[in-house]
This record gives structure tokens, C-alpha cells and sequence, in this order.
């Protein structure tokens, strides 16, 4: 049995059986890592040593009957949540030496339920891109095809997780950074909804859309670590005080009496073939499964790709404004007066695609063009709520693609910022509305790349997207397959 | 609207980055096409349609103001790329 390929749920089964020791796990999680991470290129820092240590800390606890349902499991962090003493380069120049003097809450909940931090995942500069090629230090390649982004932002965390070089991951989502990595590397991403997750300590990039989530082997995994992840923390004003459930207890309830929507414009032209097809198929087994479908319309998401590139690279600039080679990170030492040290620092600290969207928020929020671009977006994005909350009226999920295509090719959209945005039109919608989404395997194109489907609820509905998402796995074997590396 | 090298030029500077000749090339042209692209949202009626800043409703977060314990002055300075005396260290404000 090659222990890096468990899911977190049949390791835990073990660990609590003592048929493994998290020691044994872990060293089997850094053998793959070994194997393969020269041609995947998952991870920006290792933490070997503390991670065995932490194992080792993790089956005392086992023996002595005191573990729970991550005691001992591997997990590999996204490097935008900041970890006490391990660095936090946010895939950026500018921070390539930042040692956070504090843990993240949710790595802080992570270490509380004795979980192993294996490293910090590789991503695009800030979390900005779709393909994780904007990292500063190097592309992930995707685990079924070595010549394709794993998609982004967290594609390293995705691309960990489909490449066993770890058991479970978190990522951050801001306009589909989980659900689009997850589906184009066949493992299950989800983004809960915005506010449902402590953000103290995720590096900001857009606040009115960033959220944390789990990037997992299956459903089961998902719903173990939301339950780790979720509920209010009084460092983090936007979190909401909410009871939160015992996501794993819910996903074997049924799919009868369900109502799911289809939302036509997510199936519009431009839709790869195999995409489609496999969409389909899937919507067809939860309706065998006892659901019942409702085509819908959601007449405003034509626009969600604009309303986001305002809103997020407005918010951006003001976020990345603190990068400013004063109180952290990197500084260009040439400057003798304070401003020019300010453009130095940040014009070599910054990557093209992050300077790109600095410049784009910024215009967006200057004097004259407030109203027609920022304003406007923020009007259209109420529109966008609204075709959602009228649509939920009715249906209790959505089922919808998560990307147009399946992982592109290394280089492909690159120099066409245009396309490389207009390639998150499944993901932006939910993400400007803050309801919670989910990617869950549902097939293979003919060239044997990942297919995901998407599943959309109302806010704080959790449960019934991991419900669906379950009964879907466990009527398909598609979670099961493996990249051959 | 169309975006002028000069928008590019004066954004930059708002936003504290110096652009070579080649990028506020490419820069003029990129945000060109993208601007272009979010003009689509003038075909949506927004009239008396509020604005949305934060997806979730939430009542402003009050807490009581009392004294915690916070991150003491050396590991505040720890990642500082220059720090003297308890201080951060900058270039000369005035020139």
C-alpha cells in the first residue's frame, strides 16, 4: 500500500487503529514529494524536519487515545496564509524572505487539531491568475499533463494534492482560485461562503472576495476539513457568527425532492465539447439519483468578467499599497529619498501581472473614472446577487461547468490578459455574489484531462453543496483515478 | 474610453511604480483592450441599482477596548530591511 495516496478520512481510520504511525505517513508524503516534485513543482518551502517532529508529536497523542480526525494527516498549506517561523512568499519577489512573526488563524486551528504542515504551496504572485504561471519562482505543471497549467491560483495546492505529494490542502478563492486548480487537477476544491472562514493572517488580496477552503482527494476529506476550517474568530471582523455543523454527518441524507437549477448562460457557446458532455452526464445522475431539474437563467452572468477585473484590482491596489519596503519584505537599497525608494521597491518587487492589475484598480478608483468603472461594477454586481437570490427561490444548488476548457497549455494565454481572465467566467459569478461553491471530478476529455462540475448554493448552505457533491462521487468513480507519474 | 500613455504615466505614479519605455508600451496597449472589454458594462441599465461593496450582511463588529497582549516591538521590527533604535528605518523623507 503506498500511504501517500490515501484520502485524509482511510488515513485517519488507520493512525486511529494503529495499522500506521504518522511518522511513517509523513516520511511516505515526502518519498512522493522526492519522486515527483521536480516535474510538478508543487511547493515553494518544504518544513521536512518540523513536519516529522510534528508527526511524531501527533501518534503520542494517537497512543494515548487522545487524536482526532486530522491528528497526524500531512496537509500542505497555500503560501499566502502566513505560518509562524516558516516563510510566506505569497509567490512574490517582494515577500521572498518574509517570516510571518504570527500563524494565520486557520493554520493556527490546523496545528490545534495536531494536523502535519507539510510546505507552502506554490500559486500565481498575490493569488492573481488563473494558471499559477505568475508565480515569481516557477509554473506548477499539471499532474495529468506535464505540458498544462494545474490552473490557478492555488494550483500548487491542487496539483499537490492530485500528485499524492500530500493528503489535503487548503488554497483561497477570490473568483474561482479553489474551484478552478481543483477541477483541472480532478480533485474537489471548495470555496464556502464568504465569511464562513477566518481570513487573519491570509495575505489580503481583493477583501470583499478572498476566501479559504480545502482542496481534497474526495468529498469526505472536504467536509473533514471544513469542519476544521469553519466559524467565527474575533480577529477577523467579516467572519460571521454562525453555528457551525458537523459537515461529515449530512452527506449520506439523499438526493430525493432536491431541485437543481441549470443555469443556461453557463452553457452558452464556448464550451468545450467534452466539457459539455461530461457536465451532462453528471447532471443526469443526480437527477437518477432522485433530484429533479429546473432550467434557470442568470441573465447578468455575461458580465461578472468585468465587474471582477474592476472590483478585484481596485480593492488590489489599495491592499498592495503596504508592500512599500518599509515594514517588510523586500527593499531596493539604490535610493537616497524616501518616494523613489517606494517606486524602486516596488517596481522590482512586483511581478507584470500584479503591476498590471495595480494599474488597472487604481485607474479604476481615480478621480473621474470612479463612477463609470468602480461604481458601475459595483452596481452590476448587485445585479449578479440578485439573478442568484431570485434563482434560489426555487432550486436548492446549482450545477453549471467550472472552467469553458480543460487546463490549457504552459504559456498558451499568457501574453493575452484579456483571455486568461475571460477564462474564470464559471467561478466569478458565485465569487462576487460570496454564495459557496464546489468542484467535484466528473469526467475525462478524450485526451484524458480533468472535467469538473460545479456545484452553487445559497450562502451558508455548505451542507447540501457537500450532500450533492458526495452523492455524485459515490456514484462515479471519477475521484478515484490518478495521474500517471 | 480609450486609455493615453499619459493615463498609464500618471496611474503608475499614483500607484508608486516606475514603467520603462517598453512597458508603458505594453501597458497603454493591454489596458486598451481590457478597458474596452469592461465598457460592455454600459449595455446594463443600472439606474437606482445600489451598489455592492461586501456580499454578505453583516452589522458593524463592536468589541470591548480593552488592553490585549500584542507582538512586542523586536518581532514587529524582525522583518524590517532596516531597523535601528526600536525604530524602522527609512531613506530621507525631505529631499
Amino acid at each position: 500500500m503506498e500511504l501517500c495516496r490515501l484520502t485524509i478520512h482511510e488515513a485517519h481510520e488507520l493512525l486511529m487503529k494503529g495499522e500506521i504511525a504518522s511518522v511513517e505517513l509523513t516520511s511516505a508524503v515526502f518519498d512522493r514529494i522526492e519522486e515527483v516534485e521536480d516535474r510538478v513543482g508543487a511547493y515553494i518551502t518544504l518544513v521536512k524536519d518540523r513536519a516529522m517532529a510534528d508527526a511524531a508529536d501527533a501518534d503520542e497523542l494517537i497512543r494515548h487515545g487522545n487524536g482526532g480526525p486530522l491528528t497526524g494527516i500531512p496537509i500542505a498549506i497555500k503560501d499566502v496564509l502566513c505560518t509562524e517561523g516558516i516563510r510566506t512568499t505569497c509567490g512574490s519577489k517582494i515577500l521572498e524572505n518574509f517570516t510571518p512573526s504570527y500563524s494565520s488563524s486557520i493554520v493556527k486551528r490546523l496545528k490545534e487539531a495536531h494536523a502535519v504542515i507539510v510546505g507552502k504551496t506554490n500559486m500565481d504572485e498575490f493569488a492573481m491568475g488563473s494558471s499559477t504561471e505568475h508565480s515569481a519562482f516557477m509554473p506548477t505543471r499539471n499532474p495529468w499533463d506535464l505540458s498544462r497549467i494545474p490552473g490557478g491560483s492555488s494550483g500548487g495546492s491542487a496539483a499537490a494534492v492530485a500528485a499524492d505529494e500530500c493528503i489535503g490542502a487548503i488554497g483561497t478563492d477570490t473568483g474561482g482560485s479553489i474551484r478552478q486548480p481543483a477541477c483541472h487537477c480532478g480533485v474537489v476544491g471548495m470555496k464556502p461562503t464568504y465569511g464562513r472562514v477566518s481570513r487573519f493572517g491570509l495575505v489580503a488580496f481583493a477583501s470583499s472576495l478572498d476566501q479559504i477552503g480545502p482542496i481534497t482527494k474526495d468529498v469526505t476529506d472536504c467536509a473533514m476539513l471544513m469542519n476544521a476550517i469553519c466559524g467565527y474568530d474575533p480577529n477577523d471582523s467579516t467572519s460571521v457568527p454562525r453555528e457551525i455543523p458537523d459537515y461529515t454527518k449530512t452527506l449520506e441524507a439523499g438526493l430525493e425532492g432536491l431541485v437543481i437549477g441549470i443555469p443556461k448562460e453557463y452553457f452558452a457557446e464556448g464550451l468545450d465539447e467534452d466539457v459539455a458532455q461530461a457536465v451532462y452526464a453528471a447532471i443526469q445522475v443526480i437527477e437518477d439519483l432522485g433530484a429533479t431539474r429546473k432550467p434557470v437563467s442568470l441573465p447578468h452572468t455575461e458580465y461578472a468578467v468585468a465587474v471582477y477585473y474592476l472590483i478585484a484590482p481596485a480593492e488590489a491596489s489599495s491592499n498592495l499599497a503596504r508592500y512599500d519596503g518599509v515594514r517588510y519584505g523586500f527593499r531596493d537599497k539604490g535610493a537616497d529619498a524616501l518616494i523613489q525608494m517606494y517606486r524602486d521597491t516596488r517596481s522590482k518587487g512586483f511581478g507584470p501581472e500584479v503591476q498590471r492589475r495595480i494599474i488597472i484598480g487604481t485607474y479604476a478608483l481615480s478621480a473621474g473614472y470612479y463612477d463609470a468603472y468602480y461604481g458601475k461594477a459595483s452596481q452590476v454586481r448587485t445585479l449578479i446577487m440578485q439573478d442568484f437570490n431570485q434563482v434560489f427561490e426555487t432550486c436548492d444548488v446549482l450545477l453549471a461547468p467550472v472552467a469553458p476548457t480543460p487546463a490549457f497549455k504552459l504559456g498558451e494565454k499568457l501574453d493575452d490578459p484579456l483571455a486568461m481572465y475571460l477564462s474564470d467566467i464559471f467561478t466569478l459569478p458565485s465569487s462576487l455574489a460570496g454564495i459557496a461553491g464546489v468542484s467535484v471530478p466528473c469526467g475525462f476529455t478524450k485526451d484524458g484531462l480533468p472535467i469538473g462540475l460545479q456545484v452553487l448554493s445559497k450562502p451558508f448552505d455548505e451542507e447540501k453543496l457537500l450532500k450533492v457533491a458526495y452523492n455524485f462521487e459515490q456514484a462515479t468513480n471519477f475521484h478515484t483515478q490518478r495521474p500517471n507519474l | 474610453m480609450k486609455i493615453t500613455r499619459e493615463e498609464v504615466l500618471h496611474v503608475a505614479n499614483l500607484a508608486r511604480l516606475n514603467l520603462d519605455e517598453q512597458a508603458i508600451e505594453l501597458y497603454t496597449r493591454q489596458l486598451a483592450d481590457i478597458l474596452a472589454y469592461m465598457d460592455t458594462l454600459n449595455r446594463v441599465n443600472t439606474e437606482g441599482v445600489p451598489p455592492t461593496s461586501h456580499a454578505i450582511f453583516l452589522n458593524n463588529a463592536f468589541r470591548e477596548d480593552e488592553v490585549k497582549e500584542s507582538i512586542p516591538v523586536d518581532r514587529a521590527l524582525a522583518n524590517a530591511p532596516l531597523a535601528e533604535d526600536g525604530s524602522f528605518f527609512v531613506p530621507k523623507v525631505i529631499g
